[in-house]
């Protein structure tokens, strides 16, 4: 239960976001979530987008350098102390998260999700799953 | 006005290319006798040692270059039995790329000569002190220098390079007055000067700077720091060492030592000679060495000659400092950079060749940058993976090149190509520019 985030490389200038986000729009691909990390030099932008291999080839093709990564996708519970309750089995598991973004999917009456990066998908999905945490998966994403 | 070899420093151009052509026609037959490669060049040319017969003919002689250097290495280009070789010397490159020389004593006894002439161009007396603060050993900064201010008979300070408070103290103990060492350890030794207060305590009245490019700026910095006329001296190690030629107190170009040494400009691509005053490589054939004579050596030194008499009173033709080379290696902090070793660690990590070499210099501090070009192999959504392979890389080319270098990662053909070609090199020191 895995969903497919793009990761693209940018160097951190100015513009080299919108660059991105201009050749998905023409494509007509939606971003659904989104999250940057950087150093001095250079930038990794994370996307969940509407149609990942589009997207890919379309960026591929401005030569920039995609990756596609397998991430876990995790519903907050929409009550006060959700997230907390999530990062509690995370942390009582021992469970190592290399990052993490929050996101909110409008077709499921607005309801928050958080990315998690883990090492071990299968090991993670596992002990999330009987914890009773509900995770979702690509279609969920990507539909409208 | 004083010179170590009055008659010859002062000869007719007539009287020099006398010695030119007499001592080239003799150099040729030396080589062709002794030297099995380079009479392979030539047969490969077509061309006997008859058909040399002055330096009008010198063209017709082949090219040696660092390549066939390497090529004929260690033995290839002796043109002396080992038994009547004294000496050898080296390039400081790192391995594989180095270069050695042989000399006979007449060799040495000649390199001393050349170096000689350059500390009396200087002013240099058997008065002065001359400290010596080049590398000693395979390095040739430091033995020739060393021999010159022997055959003038100078008190010599052999302190080689580094150990600066050493080099300090018995600068104003012993009362040094010429220096001899790199421009970029002239610098810091002025500033150590400052910093320690001993301006007032110091004699230096001239310094011999060279092994490495500097500008005019340089020049005046350390002029006016040290309280001391600067001067250039180049030369190379295949050729001998430093004094294959010198500035005079003219400060206008360095007289090349031309009763030993030919030289001349050609255009680096297609070979030809070029008449005087046009900008080329530098070739150089000496014409008085026994045991590694070498005859057209491309230097790579991109250079203009000026046969104008020169005030100092010399007669023997004048090089401008080099603005540049040929090709792409690079001396930073010091040290031999060849962008084939860069390459080299690149590829080792998986990486593709598309890299630049940036090289910057604040103070007297140059900076090697190596700007990467991101790859789907080298790229990954998490950050850690990526610096820790910044790191692996930055390691592996301090390992090999001995400097640090900052590895920075740029995004995929972002590097400038021009027709093609990456531009590998970009040196921002301007060294070259006068
Ligand atoms: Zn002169």
């Amino acid at each position: 239960m895995t969903i497919k985030q793009l990761s693209i490389f940018a160097e951190n200038r100015n513009g080299a976001l919108y660059t991105v986000t201009d050749i998905l729009a023409k494509e007509n691909i939606d971003i659904r979530a989104f999250s940057v990390a950087d150093t001095q030099d250079f930038g990794v932008l994370r996307l969940i987008v509407s149609d990942t291999d589009k997207a890919k080839q379309v960026l591929a093709a401005a030569d920039m350098i995609v990756s596609i990564t397998d991430v876990i996708a995790v519903e907050i519970p929409d009550t006060p102390g959700g997230l907390s309750s999530i990062l509690k089995v995370i942390y009582d598991n021992n469970v190592a998260v290399e990052y993490m973004y929050a996101f909110v999917i409008p077709h499921t009456n607005s309801k928050a999700y958080v990315v998690l990066r883990v090492p071990d998908n299968d090991a993670a999905v596992a002990v999330l799953q009987n914890a009773g945490i509900t995770l979702i998966d690509d279609r969920t994403v990507r539909q409208f | 006005m004083a010179y170590f070899q009055k008659e010859i420093e002062t000869a007719s151009r007539e009287q020099i290319r006398a010695w030119q052509d007499e001592r080239l026609v003799k150099t040729v037959n030396h080589v062709w006798n002794n030297c099995e490669y380079y009479r392979n060049k030539m047969k490969d040319r077509g061309v006997e040692p008859g058909d040399i017969r002055s330096r009008d003919d010198l063209y017709k002689l082949p090219f040696l270059t660092k390549d066939d250097l390497r090529d004929a290495y260690p033995y290839g280009l002796m043109s002396m039995p080992l038994s009547e070789c004294v000496r050898i010397q080296s390039t400081s490159g790192t391995t594989g790329k180095r270069v050695i020389a042989f000399y006979t004593q007449h060799d040495i006894d000649l390199w001393d000569d050349c170096c000689a002439r350059a500390i009396m161009a200087v002013g240099g007396t058997k008065e002065d002190v001359v400290q010596v603060c080049y590398g000693y050993g395979l390095f040739t900064g430091g033995p020739g220098l060393n021999g010159g201010s022997h055959k003038v008979g100078s008190l010599t300070l052999p302190m080689s390079s580094g150990n600066t408070e050493r080099q300090l103290q018995f600068m104003t103990d012993l009362g040094a007055t010429i220096i001899c060492c790199t421009p970029s350890y002239a610098q810091y030794l002025a500033e150590s000067i400052h910093e320690a207060g001993l301006r007032d305590k110091i004699k230096l009245k001239a310094g011999i700077f060279g092994a490495e490019a500097w500008t005019e700026e340089m020049r005046r910095d350390i002029e006016e720091r040290l309280g001391i006329k600067a001067y250039d001296i180049y030369g190379l190690t295949e050729l001998s060492g430093p004094g294959v030629s010198f500035e005079c107190e003219a400060q206008a170009g360095m007289h090349i030592n031309e009763d030993h040494f030919i030289a001349e400009i050609i255009d680096p691509d297609t070979g030809e000679v070029l008449p005087e005053g046009s900008k080329g490589e530098l070739v150089f054939t000496s014409i008085t060495k026994e045991a590694f004579p070498l005859l057209r050596y491309r230097t790579k030194d991109i250079c203009v000659l000026n046969s104008a008499p020169c005030s100092c009173g010399r007669t023997h033709i004048r090089m401008a400092k080099p603005m540049g080379r040929s090709d792409d290696m690079l001396i930073v902090k010091g040290v031999n950079v060849f962008p084939s070793q860069i390459e080299q660690v690149l590829l080792s990590k998986g990486l593709t060749s598309n890299y630049q070499i940036v090289v910057d210099r604040k103070g007297v501090t140059d900076s090697l940058e190596v700007r990467v070009e991101m790859t789907p192999e080298l790229f990954s959504d998490t950050m850690g993976a990526m610096t820790q392979k910044e790191t692996e890389i930055t390691e592996a080319l301090k390992a090999m090149l001995g400097i640090l270098a900052k590895v920075s990662i740029v995004g995929p053909k972002s590097i400038v190509r021009s027709e093609g070609k990456a531009v590998r090199v970009i040196d921002k020191r301007n060294l070259y520019n006068t």
